[in-house]
């Protein structure tokens, strides 16, 4: 009972300092916050007249059913999926300079998650029946449906991504060394689930026959070899970010970076050479499955209001991989973030509406109908990117001065028997007074 | 800046910051009415009791009182044993006038206004030209039908036997009926719109807002499975009129034909007309090469 208590008042005192470090900082650490929250409040205000009117403010229809939320929903579970980019090497291969910075992209990989049940969720026309998708309470139809699998595997994935680093950073704050046999299953089981996640919201797509341009066994490869691509650079320039703003202290190496960037260079690779194989295969065969390709790429019937976007992505993507295969240019902090940059926003296209628009156009009767999301989709959108951007800051508010030792039990014990002592001190010195 | 120690205001704001973030959701819940609370713990019409089905209904029927002045009849009656719906399609007699489509709205209490939801679609295919849909025209408007040179091919839900929609649907909210027919449980859906990706026919639509129906237009014979008025944000489709087919009456759809284009009857009876044509014209079913076992048959004169 006694140990209960104790246990009690720890948990209590750690969430407490928590709350407290993260409500202060600085002018810049404010407004970013606030900006987010701004953001957050409009993408909501948004949302919530979504909800009111159902999904017929946005510009989704029975022909193009799924829209940016779902584009975006895509390329964020690939994201996270990277983070396993991280682990492997750090873990397995014990790969010094990257493990220390895993636990932050284990944090990010959380976020990520977060950002793409979100994404699903304001898809969703009856987010009030959400819990007939839950297992037990509702009525999931597990295994047929691959978005029930899909449903199990990322939450299984945000719980690991979250337990992981919270376990370590809580033993880091105590300055205890973790129980290897307890977390290691966890943390090797995360590997698998990284790869499965992106397996199954590529099943997700692949197996629908009436789909022709989902319907190709080469899709769960390519979603795999583009996340390899666009979650690492993501993790390029946070981390940059972070050592900023943590004045250094915190050790992300150069050469943790430039690590990444050589993994980045064979995604991209394989990326780019799935890509092409599955538009050989489509061209010189040129069926009537073409049409997708065709609508994506040279427009179908005067319609061609991707092609632009999808050329600009593949011109980003090919500059991008010269870019992380020279060592020079990967070795030299402009051009890499420079290749960061363009390797994110074009696997965003490529992945995200550059996969799942086509996917509809033309519908299964043939339909054209060229689909562009509308204001709400995209405050809505940016809504979401700002909530996970708001919960990877706080979660990076706690997680860097414990992991650079500011913030951890011993200091605050100090610090109160050092508050304790100058009470004493001067009751002792103001008694003396008359 | 000196970092402040551990205050009792500080205490305070953390413990009322939590207190408020954890009280929000109750104080939430308990703002819904009653009806809405009731609304959402439904279960799933498979898993209701007759006591349970028969509560739902008079609840329903006492709603749509209210909200369209008109006495519903909602039935929920189950699949005749001894029947499998299957359908004909003679292409060569469609003139695609139509009527159909419009015989169905009516029929099924479908949304009338921004948007209109048809259940059937009439595609418009130049002559010499079936399989590749890509040039047809969903919203030909001529003046007269038919037009010379053009054949109509009018498609709606399949009632597939191995339908992809079931499959894909992640709540079991839409599923087979023992006479073949492919229903929703409008208020078991939750509008993730994965079967409408899934379907190769487009036989699935979607409220993208609350239906909209003139109170003088309402259909109020209805099956609870089927053409009763829906609500928005959930999927639905062509039952083959489930409210009529399972008392012995056609569909709508075949009713409406002004030239007898549209057949019906029961696959498993030998001596229906479906299996006479089945038997004896040259029938084929759309996009067969997917596996889906349509129970739609489209068959030319021979």
């Amino acid at each position: 009972m006694e140990k209960f208590r104790q246990t009690l008042k720890e948990t209590w005192h750690f969430y407490s300092r928590t709350l407290t470090l993260v409500t202060q900082g600085s002018k810049i650490y404010y407004a970013w916050c606030l900006t987010l929250l701004l953001f957050i409040i409009v993408g909501f205000i948004f949302y919530l007249k979504q909800h009111e009117a159902g999904l017929i403010v946005t510009n989704m229809n029975d022909q193009v059913s799924w829209g940016l939320y779902i584009a975006n929903f895509t390329y964020l579970v690939g994201a996270a999926a990277a983070a396993v980019l991280l682990v492997i090497p750090s873990y397995v291969y014990h790969f010094k300079p990257i493990k220390e910075i895993v636990v932050l992209g284990e944090l990010f990989a959380a976020s990520s998650i977060v950002m793409a049940i979100l994404f699903v969720m304001v898809d969703l026309g009856r987010l009030d029946r959400f819990w007939h998708m839950l297992p037990f309470i509702g009525k999931m139809n597990f295994p047929q449906s691959l978005l029930a699998w899909d449903v199990l595997a990322l939450n299984g994935y945000l719980f690991l991504n979250l337990l992981i680093p919270v376990y370590l950073l809580v033993k880091f704050y105590y300055r205890k060394g973790p129980n290897w046999k307890f977390i290691l299953p966890f943390i090797l089981a995360s590997i698998p689930m990284a790869v499965a996640i992106h397996t199954v919201t590529a099943f997700l797509y692949n197996g629908l026959p009436a789909r022709p341009f989902w319907n190709a066994s080469i899709l769960a490869p390519r979603f795999l070899a583009s996340a390899f691509c666009s979650g690492p650079a993501i993790i390029i320039i946070i981390f940059q970010i972070i050592r900023k703003v943590s004045s250094y202290t915190i050790a992300i190496e150069d050469e943790a970076l430039f690590k990444i960037s050589e993994l980045i260079a064979y995604a991209m690779f394989l990326n780019l050479f799935l890509l092409s194989a599955e538009l050989f295969k489509e061209y010189y065969s040129h069926t009537v499955h073409i049409a997708s390709f065709k609508y994506l790429f040279e427009g179908l019937h005067g319609h061609n209001q991707l092609v632009p976007w999808i050329w600009t992505a593949m011109a980003m993507n090919v500059i991008a991989f010269f870019i992380f295969l020279v060592p020079s240019t990967r070795k030299r902090l402009t051009t890499l973030n420079l290749g960061c940059l363009l390797i994110i926003v074009g696997v965003w296209i490529e992945k995200g509406p550059g996969f799942v628009i086509p996917g509809f156009v033309p519908d299964p009767l043939g339909e054209i109908y060229e689909y562009i999301p509308n204001l709400l989709e995209l405050m809505v959108s940016f809504g979401i990117w700002a909530v996970g951007l708001l919960i990877f800051t706080l979660l990076m508010k706690v997680a860097i001065p414990i992991e650079t030792g500011e913030f951890s039990h011993v200091a605050y014990v100090e610090r109160a028997t050092r508050f304790e002592e100058e009470r004493e001190a001067w009751k002792i010195s103001s008694s003396g007074k008359p | 800046m000196r970092e402040k120690d551990y205050t009792r205001r500080e205490f305070m704001r953390n413990l009322s910051l939590t207190a408020l973030g954890s009280l929000s959701l109750p104080i939430f819940f308990s703002a819904c009415s009653k009806q809405e609370k009731e609304d959402f713990l439904q279960k799933h019409f498979k898993e209701m009791s007759e006591e349970e089905k028969r509560h739902v209904i008079a609840k329903l029927e006492q709603r749509y009182l209210e909200q369209y002045g008109k006495k519903f009849h909602i039935s929920t009656q189950e699949a005749v044993p001894g029947t499998l719906w299957g359908y004909g399609l003679e292409l060569s007699k469609c003139i695609g006038c139509r009527r159909c489509v419009y015989a169905c709205v009516k029929e099924n209490n479908n949304s009338r206004v921004s948007p209109q939801l048809h259940w059937i679609r009439v595609l418009r295919l130049k002559r010499g030209n079936l399989i590749n849909l890509e040039d047809s025209e969903h919203y030909y408007d001529p003046e007269m039908v038919p037009e010379k040179g053009y054949v109509y091919l009018p498609v709606q839900c399949q009632q597939c036997e191995d339908p992809p929609c079931v499959k894909v649907c992640p709540v079991h909210a839409t599923w087979k009926e023992p006479d073949g027919i492919v229903v929703v449980d409008y208020n078991w859906c939750i509008g993730c719109r994965y079967c409408i990706a899934a379907c190769p026919y487009k036989g699935r639509v979607f409220n993208w807002a609350e239906p909209n129906i003139p109170k003088e237009e309402l259909n109020p014979s209805v099956h609870y499975l089927g053409n009763r008025p829906r609500m928005k944000s959930t999927v639905d489709k062509c039952t083959f009129c489930i409210q009529r087919v399972r008392s012995g009456r056609y569909p709508a759809c075949v009713e409406a034909c002004p030239t007898g284009t549209r057949k019906f009857g029961n696959l498993l009876d030998p001596k229906s007309e479906i299996r006479y044509l089945i038997e004896n014209k040259r029938v084929f079913r759309l996009k067969e090469d997917l596996g889906t076992e349509p129970k739609f048959y489209y068959f030319f004169e021979s």
